[in-house]
């Protein structure tokens, strides 16, 4: 088996309160990985540990060893940027940035590369692979000029994924990506991951059991900062092994 | 049904009193505006001119028009928010963007609140302290523009950072991601999208640089200068100049037997000129924020 991720030991702390207690966990390669568990219970905090964007909110120390893609992120060596090129995050609020949607698909590559390096042919078609990849091309390649926070919040969101891309990502993390979509906009970007899991790697956090039933392969449970249980999806939802899974799959808190 | 009870109706009485009550007191608010503007401007009238505007004070100040103080107003304002503008605006943008929350922001933030409560003599006396006698400059415009400078630092510091504020934090969320710096979140979306703010801060800055007189008093301004007229650039800044404010100050008490109007003139000029570079900000800013939504 390849994994994509394999966290050993994780430990992290915002100042004094402790959110990831002993995390251990291996994400396998091209497949969609679910996060369940109870609010506050650190899905959303060991997902951007894989990024290490975690460090840009105030006084987080983290202790443990996360590999992505065989390398340890945490060595001297690693470029953060590169990192994040690499493993790329998608919101619960769609964020697109407040420039037009031609400039949001290239924003990645411009801060990554030198000025006036890109040719406005090689531009164009970088937007427009990168729009036909999560189906907005047709709905808005005479819109290109639009300012992105104009949107509809499911064309916003797809335009999120679709920004990651011309950075040629590994794996792209989504924390509660649906949540403020409606149930046409949440099977739209659900049909997306399923069509673009191959390539990628997902990791999604979500609220929605039924949705982590319905995308993800295998699923991972936490409760207060603790991985309580990592096994393939069907069987965590039928015959899940800790008292502290079967109550919640089954909805008796949370 | 649905008739009042005694108890609607004393709700209904407070409710128009409270709403005739509020809107005589927002009423009372402007008329002393409109009472010293339309004073100003019809004791005014007769005197003002472009000679007004564009001569020396002549015979011991006690006629002539207001060009020496005029443009030496419009030096000390320029020459100090030249320094201070960009200085408040950086240190804003470190204390917002960059600072983790620990002690030395703490020290910061508590003095740039407590420098914006200190009294303008106080300033004063710092500047002649620290500008005019420490520095060597001398009583000049660059040490009273420095003074002026010390003064509204904090103020631009605080609404450069309220501007910054107001920008969603999922805009930099997004730009991290990416892997952007932290300079070019800043750089490419943060500053684009408060620029309008951050702009209005500063220019509202002008009136109070321009309306100051005790910090000029003892560290660049002058009771009495001539300057070539109509040259823009007849100060020197390592010269001292005259002011408006403190020009009024002394025509309005120092000077017997000045011409009818004189300082009227003299404080509708400076009103007025504060007056337009506050409406000049105010289009700036709508102008600016018809180029921002989200």
């Amino acid at each position: 088996m390849n994994y994509s991720i394999e966290a050993e030991n994780l430990n992290l702390w915002y100042g004094d309160f402790q959110a990831l207690i002993d995390v251990n966990v291996k994400i396998p390669h091209g497949q969609i990985t679910s996060l369940i568990g109870p609010s506050g219970c650190g899905k959303s905090t060991l997902l951007r540990c894989f990024n290490r964007v975690n460090e840009r909110y105030g006084n987080v120390t983290t202790k443990g060893k996360i590999e992505v893609l065989g390398k340890n992120i945490y060595d001297a060596d690693v470029s953060l940027p590169e990192l994040r090129k690499a493993v790329g995050m998608v919101f619960q609020r769609p964020n697109p940035l407040p420039i037009s949607v031609y400039e949001n698909v290239l924003f990645g590559l411009r801060i990554h590369s030198p000025m006036r390096s890109m040719t406005r042919t090689e531009s164009d078609q970088i937007v427009e692979e990168s729009l036909t990849s999560v189906f907005l091309w047709q709905d808005l390649k005479d819109r290109l000029k639009t300012r992105a926070t104009s949107l509809q919040l499911e064309q916003q969101q797809k335009l999120c994924i679709a920004r990651l891309l011309p950075l040629k990502p590994k794996i792209i993390l989504m924390d509660e990506p649906c949540s403020a979509l409606d149930a046409k906009g949440t099977r739209a970007v659900e049909e997306l991951m399923e069509v673009l899991a191959g390539t990628y790697t997902f990791i999604i956090v979500t609220h929605n059991m039924a949705q982590a039933r319905r995308v993800s392969k295998e699923c991972i449970f936490m409760f207060l900062g603790e991985l309580i249980e990592h096994r393939e999806t069907q069987v965590l939802f039928t015959d899940p092994k800790h008292e502290k899974t079967s109550d919640y799959v089954q909805m008796r808190y949370g | 049904m649905f008739t009042e009870t005694p108890i609607d109706r004393r709700k209904r009485l407070t409710e128009n009193v409270m709403r005739i009550f509020l809107l005589v007191v927002t009423t009372v608010m402007i008329i002393p505006l409109l009472l010293i503007i339309g004073y100003l401007l019809y004791k005014a009238i007769p005197i003002l001119s472009f000679e007004f505007l564009f001569s020396n004070p002549r015979d011991n100040m006690r006629a002539g028009g207001i060009w020496a103080p005029f443009l030496g107003t419009i030096y000390l304002v320029v020459v100090s928010l030249l320094v201070s503008a960009p200085i408040g605006v950086f240190a804003a943008v470190y204390l917002n963007e960059y600072a983790r929350e620990n002690w030395f922001t703490r020290i910061t933030n508590l003095a740039v609140v407590n420098l914006a409560g200190v009294p303008s003599i106080v300033h004063a006396l710092f500047g002649v302290g620290a500008f005019v006698l420490f520095a060597g400059l001398g009583e000049s415009i660059l040490a009273a523009s420095l003074t002026l400078a010390i003064m509204t630092l904090p103020v631009i510091i605080a609404s450069t950072t309220e501007a910054l504020k107001a920008v969603p934090m999922a805009f930099r969320e997004a730009c991290w991601n990416l892997g952007a710096t932290r300079w070019q979140t800043i750089r490419r979306i943060v500053i684009p999208n408060s620029i309008s703010g951050i702009l209005t801060g500063v220019i509202l800055q002008v009136s109070r640089a321009a309306g100051e007189t005790a910090p000029i008093m003892f560290t660049g301004a002058v009771f009495y200068k001539a300057i070539a007229e109509g040259n823009l650039f007849a100060y020197n800044i390592t010269e001292q100049c005259m002011a408006l404010s403190l020009h009024l100050f002394t025509i309005s008490t120092q000077v017997p037997d000045v011409t009818e109007g004189t300082p009227h003139g003299t404080a509708i000029v400076l009103v007025g000129s504060v007056l337009l570079v506050n409406a000049a900000a105010i289009v700036l800013r709508v102008y600016l924020r018809t180029r921002k939504k989200w």
